[in-house]
């Protein structure tokens, strides 16, 4: 059919014009905006100004150090809880349920949640008190306390961001055709082997999108900090978010913008490099 | 990628494949380390041990949430907490009646509705070609899609907010459900697409020969066969919009959603207000997400590829 020929194009143009418009060119304009600075010269004015500034420093080192804790936990965690699954038999579905909620609970909502246990007043220092650890309410989620805010921040990262590696995980060990492993039972291989050596290199397509995915989505924290630590813990997007907002500085905004880019794109070249997956495996 | 897909869809054969697989499995196991019993037994409860705590890991701060938005405003701060609330409504009441909030309810759900119709209108659509048809260019739009995933795309906002603002829709909802919809479109994309590769060609040929056209075809055989799915990719595109703070914050000042409310009016907000702010974003969510259970595994399965 003649008509056939331009059809895919008709279904995917609407798509792409739209994407074109609210991705594609506002991603060149922040390119723009952030080697433009105020008085219209172009150049680096905009990063040498977020550079200077106190927070910069701060801000990134939170960030990354933020991201090279969580995501390492959250994989190996989300693993445990993959395995875990599929040696269930009765209640598989529920439990699946329950663990895969945080993927619909928003970082602010889970910052709030986190809120309620950490805050001076909250359940840990009253479960504490109650135990006799501490005898006053201490608090934990401010700059005195620099530590405790971070390991506060990390919880309730771990707590909101498991359950999406753990989605990817469980669905991509349901694309590993069981041979495999029963070919490993039958030449006498133990689990521990069998996981190592089958599972999960088999895996190894689920692990880097879920590693991409959760790197990113952790380089964008932002109302989880911002509800427990507020500006106590400056991160790259609440710096972003400052900047834009209280200072009304749109091209520094858009250097942190860019920055944060240019940290994502790096992140996932790496993983894509040295995760490799042969074309033949997907 | 077309034979793998047609499994992944159906959970049914996913939860069966993994329980026979358990079950050879730990058979498997008790044959060939020959281990006694009782040691069976310890990993059998510390399994278990691990599951409970891991729910319970999930469960009790949502619980402490709740508890914290039926207590009273005096038991919130008060000191120590007590874990038996005065389960006074009094904290949600105070909620209803703060200046702003009930607007901002309706912004969130306003935007989430608009998401969820763009992201699946012109995602669908894209993610039908996608599966049925092999056209030049096909990769290219692939990996566009899937690129836009490799950035940060709330802070395309930065810009968007300047050009709103020259075009004149800057501080409406339209305008940030169209941010959001282009967070929402590449994930309606690759999971509608995944869903009509589900669909065996093979029904449509068969409508076709019985004298359907192809949009005939599509509407009475593949659509009914598909509307689950699609509806479970609106949800999520929901989800995604319901839960945006950063876009959301540096969009809207007057027609503020609720996460941009609850984040800028963060300092001079009271803690009940955020607590049962939180409650009201929690619990949605949770709705959405049982709503979308049977489809969240294959959903995701084929989207990552």
């Amino acid at each position: 059919m003649k008509h056939d020929r331009w059809l895919p194009y008709y279904l995917i143009a609407p798509s792409l014009l739209f994407m074109g418009a609210f991705f594609l060119y506002p991603f060149i304009q922040i390119f723009a905006e952030a080697f433009t600075s105020s008085d219209g010269d172009v150049g680096l004015a905009n990063f040498t100004r977020i550079y200077q500034d106190f927070n910069f420093w701060p801000s990134l080192k939170n960030t990354l150090l933020l991201t090279g804790v969580v995501v390492p936990v959250q994989l190996v965690l989300a693993i445990g809880m993959a395995l875990m699954v599929t040696k269930m038999n009765k209640g598989r579905d529920s439990i699946l349920y329950i663990w895969t909620i945080p993927l619909g609970i928003s970082d602010l909502a889970a910052g709030i949640i986190w809120l309620a246990i950490l805050e001076q007043f909250g359940f840990l220092n009253s479960f504490l008190s109650a135990v006799s650890v501490i005898d006053a309410p201490a608090s934990w989620l401010n700059y005195q306390n620099a530590f405790a805010l971070f390991l506060a921040v990390v919880v309730a990262e771990i707590w909101r961001g498991t359950a999406i590696v753990l989605v990817i995980l469980v669905s991509g060990m349901g694309l590993i055709p069981k041979e495999y492993d029963e070919a490993g039972q039958v030449f006498g291989a133990s689990y521990w082997q069998r996981l190592w050596k089958i599972t999960l290199p088999m895996l190894r397509p689920s692990i880097q999108s879920a590693l991409i995915l959760r790197t990113l989505l952790a380089l964008e924290v932002f109302a989880v900090v911002m509800m427990l630590g507020g500006s106590d813990m400056p991160v790259l997007m609440s710096e972003t978010f400052d900047w834009q907002f209280l200072y009304q500085q749109t091209g520094a905004a858009a250097a942190y913008a860019v920055l944060i880019m240019l940290i994502s794109v790096v992140i996932t070249g790496c993983y894509i490099k040295f995760l490799n997956v042969p074309k033949e495996a997907r | 990628m077309k034979s793998s897909s047609s499994e992944a869809v159906m959970p049914s054969s996913l939860s069966s494949r993994a329980s026979a697989s358990s079950a050879d499995c730990s058979r498997q196991v008790a044959q060939t380390a020959h281990k006694p019993r009782r040691n069976d037994m310890a990993w059998k409860w510390l399994f278990r041990a691990g599951v409970s705590i891991l729910v319970l890991w999930v469960l009790v701060p949502i619980a402490l949430l709740m508890l914290n938005s039926v207590s009273t405003p005096e038991q919130i701060t008060g000191w120590p907490k007590t874990l038996t609330p005065a389960l006074s409504f009094e904290t949600l009441d105070f909620f209803w009646h703060y200046q702003g909030v009930i607007s901002a309810l309706g912004n969130s759900l306003l935007a989430a509705a608009f998401t969820m119709v763009i992201a699946i209108v012109l995602g669908a659509p894209a993610g039908y070609a996608l599966a049925r048809f092999v056209f030049p260019g096909m990769n290219a739009y692939r990996m566009i899609i899937i690129l836009s995933r490799a950035f940060p795309m709330p802070l395309l906002a930065l810009p968007l907010a300047v050009i709103f603002i020259q075009v004149g829709i800057d501080d409406s909802i339209l305008g940030l459900a169209m941010v959001h919809a282009t967070l929402a479109l590449p994930f309606a994309v690759l999971i509608t697409s995944s869903l009509f590769m589900g669909i065996p060609v093979e029904l449509e040929e068969a409508a076709w020969l019985m004298g359907c056209n192809r949009w005939q075809a599509f509407r009475r055989v593949v659509l009914p066969l598909a509307a689950p799915g699609i509806t479970a990719s609106a949800v999520f595109a929901f989800v995604i919009s319901w839960n945006e703070v950063f876009a959301s914050a540096i969009l809207t000042v007057e027609n503020r959603t609720l996460t941009a409310f609850l984040v800028q009016s963060l300092s001079e907000s009271p803690a009940e207000i955020k607590y049962a702010g939180g409650l009201i974003l929690v619990v949605p969510a949770l709705l959405f997400l049982f709503a979308i259970r049977k489809y969240l595994f294959s959903m995701w399965g084929i989207s990552n590829r």
